[in-house]
C-alpha cells in the first residue's frame, strides 16, 4: 500500500514514480468493457487479449487494459491501440491471436477490423478519421478509453488530481470565481448556473455542509452519467472535491443508480483508493481541507433525481419531494446547507480550473458554455456516446456523428430530455442544441438522451409511452401528478385503441395544462411535455388515430392487421410454426394466409419472415 | 429440506445481523443501502429482515415498510430463483421491446414484476440499462442479450426453464 500523499509536491513525485513505469511499455491495447461493449463480449475478449500477450511474451511491450465506455457502441467490442489511436471495432475472440500476432508484435494494421467510411468506402487507420468521432470535441470522455477506472494510479499518471492540486494553491474564493466566470450550468437537466449554486452554499450559514453528486440517471435511453462513472470515476470525485473545497462543504454523497451495478462498483473503489492516499479525509495533501465521501445507492425510484426527493432518500426515507420555500443550499440533507449537482457537472469542474474559465467559455455558445454528452440511440446508424460543443445542430449530431436513419427509412423526429423532455420534427434539425433554444421548441436539453425516431415509430404510442412510465414513477404526493398522469394515459389509451374522437384530444390538453399548473416538482410539471410536443408537431398523426381510426406508422394493435403478401410468400412454413396462437396456415411452398380473428399481432412471423412477406395495414 | 424450523429461524437471523454489521453507525441514512444489502442476501426483504433493521437503526417500522414499498428496487414478497428483466427504456421502445415483455407475460403467464407460482422466474422490466446500442434487450440472470426478437425471447426462456420443446 502507498502511503498517504503529504503535500502536493507528493503527488507530482509520485506521478513521476509512475510515469516511468508506464513509459517502459511501448502502448496499451485498450479494451473498451462499457456496458454496451460487455453486453456484446467485449470482457471475453479481453481476457483472451491478457492471456494471448502473456502467452506471446509481449506483456513488458504492451498492457491490455479494460476501459470505460469509448463511446462508440455500435463497433462495439472495440478495440483502441494507444497511442497510435488505431480502432478496431467488432472484435470477436477469435480475433485476439492475429491482433497480437500483425499488430502488436509485426507493427501492421488488420484492415478487416478497421471501421468503414461509408461516405468514401475507405477504411479508417485513426480514431480521428472515423465519421463518429470525427466531429467531436471529447473533453471529459477522452480519457476513458485511456485509463484503467480501476486504477487510481492511471488516473494520477494522466495528470489526475492535479486541478486539486491546482485549486488549493487558487484559494477557495478564485476557484469559485473560475466556476461562475467559466458559465457552466447544470448538467442534469435544469441548466441552473453551477457558479451561482455554489455561491450560494458558500455562503450559508453553518459549520456541516454537504455536496451532492448526482448519479441516479433515471432517463431511460440516457446512459452519459453511467460512462462518465464506470470509466473515469476519479474524475467526478475530483470535481467534488474541489467544490467541497469551495464551498467549506466536509462531507459528500454520491447517490448511483442501483441499476448501473458497475458504476457502484467503481466509484466505491474510487473513494477507497483516494482514501488511502490520503485525497479524502484530514488535511488532504498538507492543506488544510477535510472532505470525505460516501456512496449511496439508490432503491430505483425516478423520482428521485428531483433534489429534494433524493435528500429524502440519503436520509432514509421514502423518496417524495417537499416544498422548497428555503433552497437546499441553505437547508438541504439532514437540515443543512447542500449543494446538488449531476455527474457530468462535477466531471467539469477540474478540466474548468486546470484550463481555465476563458478556455472553457470558448467552447460552446455564449449562453451555454462547454461541451455536452449526449446519448444517441433509437432508429440511427451510429449509436453511442457523442460529445460535442453546445450549440452543435441536431442534425450534425444525428446525420454527422451518427450516420443518420438505417435501413433507408426517412427520419421522423428526435426526442431529447428524456421523460420531461420532447419531440422535435425533422424541420427543426437546424436547431442548434442548447439550453435556451431546445426549451424555446417546446423541447429541453435535460441530462441528455437523444433518441432518434423514423417512419416506423408511432408518435402517439410515444407520447403514451413516457406516460405510462412517468404515472408509474409518480411519488403519489400531488393529486394532479398521481391521478392527472394516470387518465392522461387512459385517453391516449383510448385514442392508440380506437375509441378516441377530437374531444379526447381537447380533454388531453386540458388535462395537460391543469397538471402542469398545479404539480409540486417537476417530475409533475414536465411530464406532459411528451403529450404536448407531440400534439404540437404530429398533430396529424394524432386526428389519423382518431378520425381515419388508422396508425399511420403502424404501431398501434388495435388500429393495424397483418396478413401475408401471396406474391413474395415462398410458403417456407416458419412462421406458421412460430405462429403462438397457430393463426397461420398454408401448405408447404404455397403461399400462407393468416386468419385474423386467432391473431393477436405480436408481429414474430414479420421477424421471422425471410422474404418481406407478412404486411402491416 | 430438513432443517428444523428453529436453526432456520436462527440461520436467518445470523445472516441479517451480519448484513447490519456492516453498518456500525446506525446511521438512518444507510436504510437503502442495507435492504439493498438484505435483498441481495434473500432474494426479497423478509419481514424480520425488516423488523430487525427497524430496531438496529432506531427507525419506526413503518417507516422501513415504507422506503421498502416506495422503491422498485425492492421487493417484499417471496422471488423466484431466475429473473428475466424487459429492458423498457425509450431507445429499447422505438425498436419494439413492448412486444418482447408481451411475449414474455404470455409465455409465463405472468405479469411484469410478477413470480411465477413454482418461484422459478421473475418477470421484470426496467426503464434502461444504458446498454441502448444494442437493444431492444433483455437481462437473463445477470446476462445481458442484445437485439433480441419476440421469437429469440421465447426460446431463451424456454432453455433456461427447461421447457423446450413446449409451444
Amino acid at each position: 500500500m502507498t502511503a498517504r500523499l503529504a503535500d502536493p509536491g507528493a503527488l507530482v513525485r509520485y506521478r513521476e514514480t509512475l510515469g516511468t513505469v508506464r513509459s517502459a511499455r511501448r502502448g496499451a491495447i485498450a479494451v473498451c468493457v462499457g456496458t454496451g461493449c460487455r453486453a456484446n463480449g467485449a470482457i471475453g475478449v479481453y481476457e483472451a487479449l491478457q492471456a494471448e500477450v502473456n502467452a506471446r511474451g509481449a506483456a513488458r511491450e504492451v498492457e491490455a487494459r479494460a476501459t470505460g465506455c469509448q463511446g462508440f457502441c455500435q463497433g462495439g467490442p472495440l478495440l483502441l491501440l494507444v497511442p497510435e489511436g488505431i480502432v478496431y471495432e467488432h472484435v470477436h475472440i477469435e480475433d485476439v491471436p492475429e491482433i497480437v500476432e500483425k499488430t502488436v508484435l509485426g507493427g501492421e494494421i488488420v484492415e478487416r477490423l478497421l471501421c468503414v467510411d461509408p461516405a468514401t468506402d475507405l477504411r479508417c487507420r485513426r480514431e480521428e478519421e472515423i465519421p463518429f468521432y470525427r466531429d467531436q470535441q471529447r473533453v471529459l470522455l477522452r480519457d476513458n478509453g485511456l485509463l484503467d477506472p480501476t486504477s487510481i494510479d492511471d488516473y494520477i499518471a494522466l495528470g489526475g488530481y492535479s486541478a486539486l492540486t491546482r485549486a488549493l494553491e487558487m484559494g477557495p474564493e478564485a476557484v469559485l470565481e473560475e466556476v461562475k466566470r467559466s458559465g457552466l450550468r447544470g448538467r442534469g437537466g435544469a441548466g441552473f448556473p453551477t457558479g451561482r449554486k455554489w455561491e450560494a452554499c458558500r455562503g450559508a450559514a453553518g459549520d456541516l455542509k454537504y455536496v451532492v453528486c448526482n448519479a441516479d440517471e433515471g432517463d431511460p435511453g440516457a446512459f452519459m452519467d453511467d460512462a462518465l462513472l464506470e470509466g473515469n470515476p476519479h474524475s467526478v470525485l475530483e470535481g467534488m472535491i474541489i467544490g467541497a473545497f469551495a464551498m467549506g462543504a466536509l462531507e459528500g454523497h454520491v447517490y448511483v443508480r442501483q441499476e448501473y451495478p458497475v458504476a457502484v462498483e467503481r466509484i466505491t473503489r474510487a473513494v477507497e483508493q483516494a482514501r488511502e492516499l490520503g485525497l479524502l479525509g484530514e488535511a488532504i495533501l498538507g492543506s488544510g481541507l477535510c472532505f470525505d465521501a460516501r456512496i449511496s445507492r439508490g432503491g430505483g425510484a425516478f423520482v428521485c433525481g428531483e433534489a429534494s426527493a433524493m435528500m429524502a432518500s440519503l436520509e432514509g426515507r421514502r423518496g417524495v419531494p417537499r416544498r422548497r420555500l428555503i433552497h437546499l443550499s441553505e437547508r438541504g440533507l439532514w437540515g443543512r446547507p447542500t449543494n446538488l449537482n449531476n455527474v457530468e457537472t462535477w466531471a467539469n469542474v477540474p478540466q474548468i480550473v486546470l484550463k481555465g474559465a476563458d478556455w472553457f467559455s470558448s467552447i460552446g455558445t455564449e449562453g451555454s458554455t462547454g461541451t455536452k454528452i449526449f446519448s444517441l440511440v433509437g432508429k440511427v446508424t451510429n449509436t453511442g456516446l457523442v460529445e460535442v460543443p453546445m450549440g452543435t445542430t441536431l442534425r450534425a449530431i444525428i446525420f454527422g456523428a451518427g450516420g443518420g436513419i438505417p435501413g433507408g427509412k426517412e427520419f421522423k423526429a428526435v426526442q431529447t430530455g428524456g421523460p420531461s423532455g420532447g419531440c422535435l420534427p425533422a424541420d427543426k434539425l437546424d436547431v442548434p442544441v442548447d439550453f435556451d433554444t431546445l426549451e424555446a421548441e417546446g423541447s429541453m436539453m435535460g441530462s441528455g438522451g437523444m433518441i432518434v425516431m423514423d417512419e416506423d415509430t408511432c408518435m402517439v404510442d410515444v407520447a403514451k409511452y413516457f406516460l405510462r412510465f412517468l404515472a408509474s414513477e409518480s411519488c403519489g404526493n400531488c393529486t394532479s401528478c398521481r391521478d392527472g398522469l394516470a387518465i392522461l394515459h387512459d385517453l391516449l389509451g383510448d385514442i392508440t385503441e380506437g375509441r378516441g374522437t377530437r374531444e379526447t384530444i381537447a380533454l388531453v390538453e386540458e388535462l395537460a395544462d391543469t397538471v402542469e399548473a398545479t404539480s409540486l416538482c417537476a417530475l409533475g410539471t414536465s411530464a406532459v411535455n411528451p403529450v404536448l410536443s407531440t400534439l404540437r408537431y404530429f398533430r396529424a398523426e394524432y386526428l389519423a388515430h382518431v378520425d381515419d381510426k388508422r396508425c399511420p406508422a403502424g404501431v398501434c394493435k388495435a388500429l393495424i392487421s397483418f396478413s401475408i403478401d401471396a406474391a413474395r410468400c415462398n410458403g417456407c412454413t416458419l412462421c406458421a410454426l412460430r405462429c403462438p396462437q397457430d393463426a397461420i396456415a398454408g401448405e408447404k411452398k404455397q403461399p400462407h394466409t393468416i386468419t385474423q380473428g386467432l391473431c393477436i399481432k405480436c408481429g414474430i412471423c414479420k421477424d421471422v419472415c425471410s422474404r418481406d412477406a407478412v404486411l402491416v395495414q | 429440506v430438513g432443517a428444523p424450523v428453529s436453526a432456520t429461524r436462527a440461520t436467518e437471523s445470523g445472516r441479517i445481523a451480519a448484513v447490519l454489521a456492516r453498518y456500525p453507525r446506525h446511521d438512518p441514512g444507510d436504510l437503502v443501502n442495507i435492504l439493498h444489502d438484505l435483498q441481495a442476501e434473500f432474494r426479497y426483504l423478509t419481514e424480520q429482515a425488516m423488523q430487525e433493521t427497524a430496531s438496529c437503526l432506531g427507525l419506526p417500522r413503518a417507516q422501513v415498510y415504507g422506503v421498502a414499498t416506495f422503491y422498485h428496487g425492492f421487493h417484499t414478497e417471496p422471488r423466484g430463483e431466475h429473473t428475466c428483466t424487459v429492458c423498457m427504456g425509450t431507445a429499447c421502445h422505438v425498436r419494439g421491446a413492448a412486444r418482447l415483455l408481451e411475449q414474455l407475460e404470455r409465455d409465463t403467464g405472468v405479469a411484469a414484476g410478477g413470480t411465477t407460482p413454482d418461484l422459478s422466474l421473475n418477470v421484470e422490466e426496467v426503464s434502461c440499462v444504458g446498454a441502448c446500442a444494442i437493444g431492444p434487450l433483455v437481462i437473463l440472470d445477470g446476462d445481458t442479450h442484445g437485439h433480441m426478437t419476440a421469437d429469440d425471447l421465447s426460446r431463451l426462456v424456454k432453455k433456461l426453464l427447461g421447457t423446450e420443446g413446449r409451444k
